[in-house]
């Protein structure tokens, strides 16, 4: 019992440790006041100029659309890339992954100066080497989300098809894609949410003019820091939980299916 | 048939392989050149021994020292919440998943920002200490600020692995070693400790990486008092436009990063193999 | 006549408001080969949670040599306890799993190798000290499993369902082996399983249970010839069983007909469950008998032949050595030592599963 009530404790003191610095960002966001740590009534005005804002809004855009174009196209290049690794022998197999594992354990400085330094020697630095960039990392986290619901797909089920007188490419989108498709969708998520919270990639190749949310409250929290920054926090994280609660009340539906 | 099945979709990884060779191993082979020479493009080590420089040689130690104090408080306050977690027996485990995967959707820069908050001088920490009557703390741009952040940004990564290796066990293992007399203390040494030692690792690496090579924490709630490795890299390259010096050091981080993670390996499988035998 | 060593006094357990186990009593002699027998969800391996100590009954008591245990945490109970899916340590090798009691209640090093040597000789696994777990197929794997409990010297040794995972081959062979060990060791077994051909096979005695209550307890062939309910004589074997009015004593009605019995005691005009094995069935022509009807088909079995034959309304199950082709007009007779009477079930629970899953 009392271990029982201490790990309870415990549980929540970590819940607190985890959500107690966004609480604090969320109830300032409507602080009329500018103070830290005083209450000077509600207001939404945080909320108006932080929409007024090109600056944020422009950072914004530039982050969704990078999000967007890099984790859909990392999708489609990692899912082909995993279904012909998949087929690939032992050796090449090896290589490709052990190739792969070089974005995800090398540090983000190292990997984001190493393509500044490629980037600065053949193009300039602007939009488009911020999306090479994030494609780069965003490729593996597809791959390896893939690659082992490809190797639990049934071989048989796919030549039965075959057998049957299914095309390949029918064979695949009847028999693989169903069992690979959460994979692809897991994939695609951690490829969102890689780009969206990048920042030392992004920081070393976008080159002047060019800013993503992450790179722009960078320049701005080195100056100081502004209230509108509380608003875009707390629409961030309200974004966030959406997104999550979406994600999981659809996987609980079809576990529910399942069982 | 088979044979040219098997052709076409090796050849479907063919983007992937272009990709690979040019902004996987061409960006690194940059590094290693930029690193290897001076700028008039002649063949030096000074970028590498650069790094005994005593400016270089301190920020390489603090943010080894920490990166591991890091890890360490990382450890100690995720294993038990693990355990914790794993003894609720939810029946969704997504929703652990949830709880601390949520915080970690917020962009980097607005956790830092909290933490800003918290931290200041005129911040809520300092606040609460006057109204007890108690002296106000510098608490932003010191280590400990800094390492106050790089936990808070990389718990997750030492809580989930730990989480998933220990929901792994099975619990009529559990039960079978209380068969055989097993106490819970020595259930939780002999089965529980060595099963999840893996996770355990995985976390390490997970938190010790990136806390080693982080800048923008140090640079934010340091307030540049705290140079990092990192940052003294940054500098060199935004700030000095030393390309060669800051892709030297770069090379030396390398190293470090790949030297922990075969030290945590190597330790790893030792564990691994001597309970094996 | 052996002493009682396992005593389960009026022992309930409920799970999330279901009802698992229902003042159940249960004596366990010593050295006896007891099995638990049932379908899934009928208590048995809550009941072996119990005696192991991995559960606590809501009401009653679990007594062990004459003390009461109920509340004493598996660590210090001596039973052992193998499991359904063999919970083997994945991080040690075969002698350390073996040793794991032994190190924990202390024993010298030289008392734990040649306990460890003394148990793979056992299990016929000799020189698999060194291997690790997944080197191991899962019949193996039972073997450790059993070598891990045993060298701890337990009184009683707990079995839960140890041979489900196991190929039908292997099923049997273990069978023997396991019959075999409990002579050599001479300790009790307490055996849980769903396959009624396991629980004939090697038990000294069963018992059947069905929604948390035990339906019949006896030796294996009181169990099969003589089923007390229609849930025991359906769930063991297969049966015919047809719905009845006990008329008087020796004398029982089914399918319109009248026929002699050898049971007393129902009562007059009473609705009863009448039983009657496949094998007890005997076919002859048409005029002799009780009953005519057609053979609807038939299927060898090797030893005998399944023959299904539709008359009275109901499909009987016929085993015979005799080819009978499908349509053939047949007489059906049963002499009255194999017809048994049982009363019909008290509740709608027990129909219900009676007619559910097996």
């Amino acid at each position: 019992m009392v271990k029982k009530i201490s790990g309870r404790i415990y549980l929540s003191a970590i819940f607190l440790f985890l959500y107690f610095p966004i609480l604090v960002l969320i109830v300032l966001s409507f602080n009329d006041s500018k103070s830290r740590v005083a209450w000077g009534g509600f207001t939404g005005k945080w909320y108006v100029s932080m929409f007024q804002n090109t600056a944020i809004m422009r950072a914004f855009a530039t982050t969704i659309q990078i999000t967007l174009t890099a984790s859909v196209l990392a999708t489609v290049i990692g899912t082909l890339a995993a279904i012909g690794i998949q087929a690939m022998r032992r050796r090449g197999k090896a290589i490709l992954l052990g190739a792969t594992n070089i974005p995800l354990l090398n540090a983000d400085i190292v990997t984001g100066i190493s393509m500044m330094l490629l980037f600065v020697r053949f193009t300039r630095l602007g939009f488009l080497t911020v999306l090479v960039a994030h494609l780069t990392f965003d490729i593996p986290y597809v791959i390896l989300n893939v690659l082992p619901r490809l190797n639990a797909t049934s071989k048989s089920a796919y030549e039965a098809a075959l057998d049957l007188g299914a095309t390949p490419l029918y064979a695949f989108y009847k028999i693989v894609w169903p069992d690979i498709r959460p994979g692809v969708f897991s994939g695609f998520l951690m490829a969102v949410t890689m780009s969206l919270d990048d920042f030392s990639i992004t920081y070393f190749t976008k080159g002047a003019g060019v800013n993503t949310l992450s790179t722009m409250l960078y320049t701005e929290l080195r100056k100081g820091i502004r209230p509108e920054m509380y608003a875009l926090s707390t629409l961030l994280f309200g974004i966030a939980l959406l997104l999550l609660l979406l994600i999981n009340f659809r996987s609980a539906r079809k576990n529910d299916i399942h069982n | 048939m088979n044979f040219k099945c098997k052709f076409k979709r090796q050849f479907l990884s063919g983007p992937y392989m272009v990709w690979i060779v040019g902004f996987i191993l061409l960006p690194i082979l940059m590094i290693l050149y930029y690193g290897l020479t001076d700028s008039a493009g002649s063949f030096t080590l000074q970028n590498i021994t650069a790094i005994t420089e005593p400016i270089h040689m301190k920020a390489l130690l603090l943010s080894l020292k920490l990166a591991l104090l890091c890890t360490a408080v990382c450890l100690i306050l995720a294993y038990p919440l693990a355990m914790i977690l794993n003894g609720l027996h939810l029946k969704r485990q997504s929703f652990v998943v949830f709880i601390f995967m949520l915080p970690m959707w917020m962009n980097l820069m607005l956790r830092i920002l909290a933490w800003q908050l918290l931290l200041s001088n005129n911040g809520i920490f300092n606040t609460v200490l006057e109204s007890l009557g108690l002296a106000k703390v510098q608490l932003l741009n010191t280590s400990s600020a800094v390492v106050f952040g790089m936990v808070y940004d990389f718990l997750p990564f030492m809580i989930l692995p730990i989480y998933n290796s220990m929901s792994r066990i099975g619990s009529d293992v559990i039960d079978a070693a209380k068969d055989l007399g097993a106490n819970t203390l020595q259930v939780f040494l002999k089965i529980i400790l060595p099963l999840t030692v893996s996770g355990v690792i995985s976390g390490i690496i997970m938190v010790f990486v990136p806390a080693l090579t982080s800048f923008v924490i140090s640079d934010l709630l340091g307030g540049g008092k705290v140079l990092l490795i990192g940052n003294v890299i940054e500098q060199e390259f935004m700030q000095s436009m030393d390309w060669n010096m800051g892709s030297g050091l770069s090379i030396v981080l390398m190293v470090f990063v790949i030297a922990s993670m075969a030290f945590m390996n190597a330790h790893g499988n030792e564990e691994g193999g001597a309970a094996v035998w | 006549m052996a002493k009682e060593l396992i005593h389960l006094s009026h022992i309930s357990k409920s799970y999330d408001g279901t009802l698992v186990l229902d003042d159940l009593d249960l004596g366990i002699k010593e050295n006896a080969f007891v099995t638990l027998l049932g379908p899934s969800g009928c208590g048995k391996t809550t009941t072996l949670r119990l005696l192991g100590g991995f559960e606590t009954p809501d009401r009653g008591q679990v007594f062990f040599d004459g003390a009461d245990i109920t509340s004493l945490p598996p660590n210090e109970r001596k039973l052992n306890t193998v499991f359904q899916k063999y919970a083997l340590f994945p991080h040690m090798s075969i002698a350390e799993n073996i040793a794991f009691g032994l190190k924990i209640s202390k024993k010298s090093k030289s008392y734990i190798n040649d306990k460890i040597k003394y148990a793979l000789k056992l299990v016929n696994l000799d020189g698999y000290e060194k291997r690790s777990v997944d080197s191991l197929s899962g019949g193996q794997q039972q073997r450790i499993a059993i070598a891990r409990a045993i060298v701890n010297e337990p009184k009683v040794l707990l079995l839960d369902e140890p041979l489900g995972a196991l190929d039908l081959k292997l099923r049997q062979d273990m069978q023997y082996e396991l019959i075999r060990l409990k002579e050599e060791l001479g300790i009790t077994f307490v055996y849980v399983t769903h396959d009624q051909e396991e629980a004939l096979t090697m038990s000294d005695s069963i018992v059947v249970m069905n929604q948390g209550y035990i339906q019949q307890i006896g030796t294996p062939e009181d169990i099969y010839n003589e089923p007390c309910n229609a849930f025991v004589a359906d769930f063991i074997g297969d049966s015919n069983i047809i719905d009845g009015v006990m008329l008087k004593d020796k004398l029982v009605q089914i399918l319109g007909v009248t026929i002699p019995c050898v049971d007393t005691g129902f009562g007059e005009h009473q609705p009863v469950d009448v039983v009657i094995r496949p094998e007890d069935v005997e076919l002859s022509d048409p005029p002799d008998g009780f009953l005519e009807g057609d053979v609807a088909s038939i299927i060898f079995k090797g030893v005998h032949y399944e023959i299904e034959v539709t008359a009275g309304g109901y499909d009987w199950l016929v085993h015979t050595t005799k080819m009978y082709p499908v349509g053939t007009h047949v007489g059906i007779s049963v002499i009255p030592f194999n017809i048994q009477i049982m009363n019909k079930p008290e509740s709608n629970d027990e129909k219900a599963v009676e007619t559910g899953e097996f």
